[in-house]
């Protein structure tokens, strides 16, 4: 299917959806984080997009906000999506879990979690999973600092 | 008379360790089991052990250092790693490979692919108790490794790519070599089946042992071997072909059983595949440049780049998002051993301890690429 019918399926479903082309490769959704689990889900049940296969999880400090990329894939369709959540709470960042549509998601966001400090509404076991529970802060995130362990030029 | 059954004794669930320092979890994974008698009730991962933080290393390295600290992901890939890394840096500078480099970098894909194969076959009659394949694994591997100490230097972390092409032309021996282990290997595939393929022990360990439906596969982002074997077509060089993958003719190994004999059969299969792919490109070497001249510095534009390759464990995908400068923002691997470890649990359920160590051992797990 080519991007321009993806989008027109998608559009119809919930109108508010920003979509670009620009800066990648692929078609690229931005979603609010309150409409993110109705539109994966959707993108998961629907025969025509059958978005079955999430390949990636990025975790993402974009200074301002934090969130989420989602890389999806068809098996059926091979075709290919990225949707991306944003979230400006920085002090308590909350998006709600895919892994009850993607189980693979139940690991990729305890990484998220683990590195970003973003949790996941309904995650069955949303706890640290590199690093130790006595870690202090989130490493991945832009604003982190720590004089021993990193070299910074 | 009457006879009841009475259970004098309470069955009681109990925790134990598996790792970090066991080996059959080939480094340091450690596995915490929940198990009621000898049957696992549950398995968690507990990992971190050899986390280096490498995504966040990359955004204060350029985009040649990258390349380096890929080798130390799945180092029994190295060589597709370090493709990966620079596939994405050449296709969002939009440079034009010779074609020499890309057929290059496909035959020492497939033959990191074909060593990988080989130790792993070596380690998985180890896990289930057949010692002598860990010989037979690593006298072909030995071969591959010598011919790669010849062209790059290194053995195991080659660093041969670089952004734009290779660091340096092949070794003059390279394709006598090359042609001379494809020969070699072929007469030993028959025999690591007649060693341990129909190995009566062997069949009745894997057979029905770790099963793993198509819809559970995907569902939990496996891919490679461990996806084929439930016969799930995920093969990036079929689907998404890098270098001169579009050249050649191969067979994607797809099995419908979904259990660990027919990952293990997968992983057999496509080192006939590998071979055959060498065959068709190694005479064919085209002639010319094995680099394109790039910047000292290079600074890839404004954007998000994806690229995924096929590494000997499944997909590996690399996602550069840059702001125009010197160093990636950010930069994620999607490495295939995470996702297959993902599910572990869910197929080791409701077997015993030694099925466990059989159904690991087909996951084929390398945990620095898991930790990264």
């Amino acid at each position: 299917m080519t991007n321009e019918a993806l989008q027109n399926i998608i559009s119809s479903w919930i109108p508010e959806l920003e979509f670009t082309e620009e800066d990648s490769q692929f078609l690229t959704i931005i979603v609010k984080p309150e409409q993110l689990h109705q539109l994966m889900s959707q993108l998961k049940s629907t025969s025509e997009t059958n978005f079955d296969y999430l390949f990636c999880v990025t975790g993402m400090d974009w200074g301002k906000e934090l969130g989420v990329i989602y890389h999806l894939e068809s098996t059926t369709h091979r075709h290919i999506i990225v949707v991306k959540v944003k979230t400006e709470d920085k002090e308590n960042p909350t998006l709600d879990t895919v892994s009850n549509i993607w189980r693979t998601a139940e690991f990729h966001e305890r990484e998220v979690f683990d590195f970003f400090g973003i949790k996941f509404n309904n995650h069955p076991n949303l706890k640290r999973l590199f690093l130790t529970n006595e870690w202090d802060g989130f490493p991945l995130r832009k604003d982190y600092v720590d004089e021993t362990n990193m070299i910074i030029k | 008379m009457d006879t009841t059954t009475v259970n004098n004794f309470k069955s009681e669930e109990y925790f134990i360790n598996m790792g970090p320092q066991h080996p059959a979890t080939h480094g340091v994974l450690r596995l915490l089991l929940t198990i009621d008698g000898e049957i696992i009730k549950k398995v968690e991962p507990d990992l971190g052990y050899i986390h280096r933080s490498i995504e966040k290393m990359c955004e204060r390295d350029s985009y040649q250092q990258i390349v380096h600290l890929t080798d130390r992901m799945d180092y029994l890939s190295s060589h597709i790693n370090n493709e990966a890394v620079c596939l994405t840096v050449e296709n969002a500078l939009q440079l034009e490979i010779p074609e020499r480099v890309k057929v290059i970098r496909t035959i020492i894909g497939e033959l990191t692919r074909i060593a990988s194969h080989c130790l792993w076959w070596g380690v998985m009659g180890m896990d289930v108790g057949a010692l002598t394949t860990y010989f037979y694994g690593f006298r072909d591997r030995e071969m591959i490794n010598d011919i790669f100490e010849e062209t790059c230097g290194a053995r195991l972390t080659m660093n041969y790519n670089i952004p734009g092409g290779l660091m340096f032309d092949i070794h003059p021996n390279f394709v006598k070599r090359t042609k001379e282990f494809v020969a070699h290997f072929k007469t030993k595939i028959p025999e690591y089946n007649r060693l341990l393929t129909g190995n009566v022990i062997f069949q009745k360990r894997m057979k029905g042992v770790g099963i793993l439906t198509k819809e559970d596969a995907i569902s939990f982002g496996a891919s490679g071997p461990v996806a084929r074997g439930s016969g799930y077509s995920c093969d990036v060089r079929k689907h998404h072909p890098y270098s001169a993958l579009d050249k050649v003719t191969f067979k994607e190994a797809l099995k419908t059983e979904g259990d660990s004999l027919s990952r293990y059969e997968v992983r057999i299969q496509e080192m006939w595949e590998s071979l055959s792919i060498i065959e068709q490109l190694i005479d064919n070497i085209p002639e010319g440049e094995h680099k394109v001249a790039t910047k000292a510095v290079i600074k890839l534009p404004k954007g998000e780049f994806y690229q995924k390759v096929e590494t000997a464990r499944g997909e590996l995908g690399v996602f550069i998002n840059s702001t125009g400068t010197k160093n990636p923002y950010r930069l994620k691997f999607r490495s295939p051993g995470f996702s297959n470890l993902s599910l572990l649990n869910h197929i080791a359920v409701g077997g015993k301890i030694g099925d466990l160590v059989a159904s690991m051992a087909t996951l084929d797990l390398v945990i620095p690429d898991i930790d990264r």
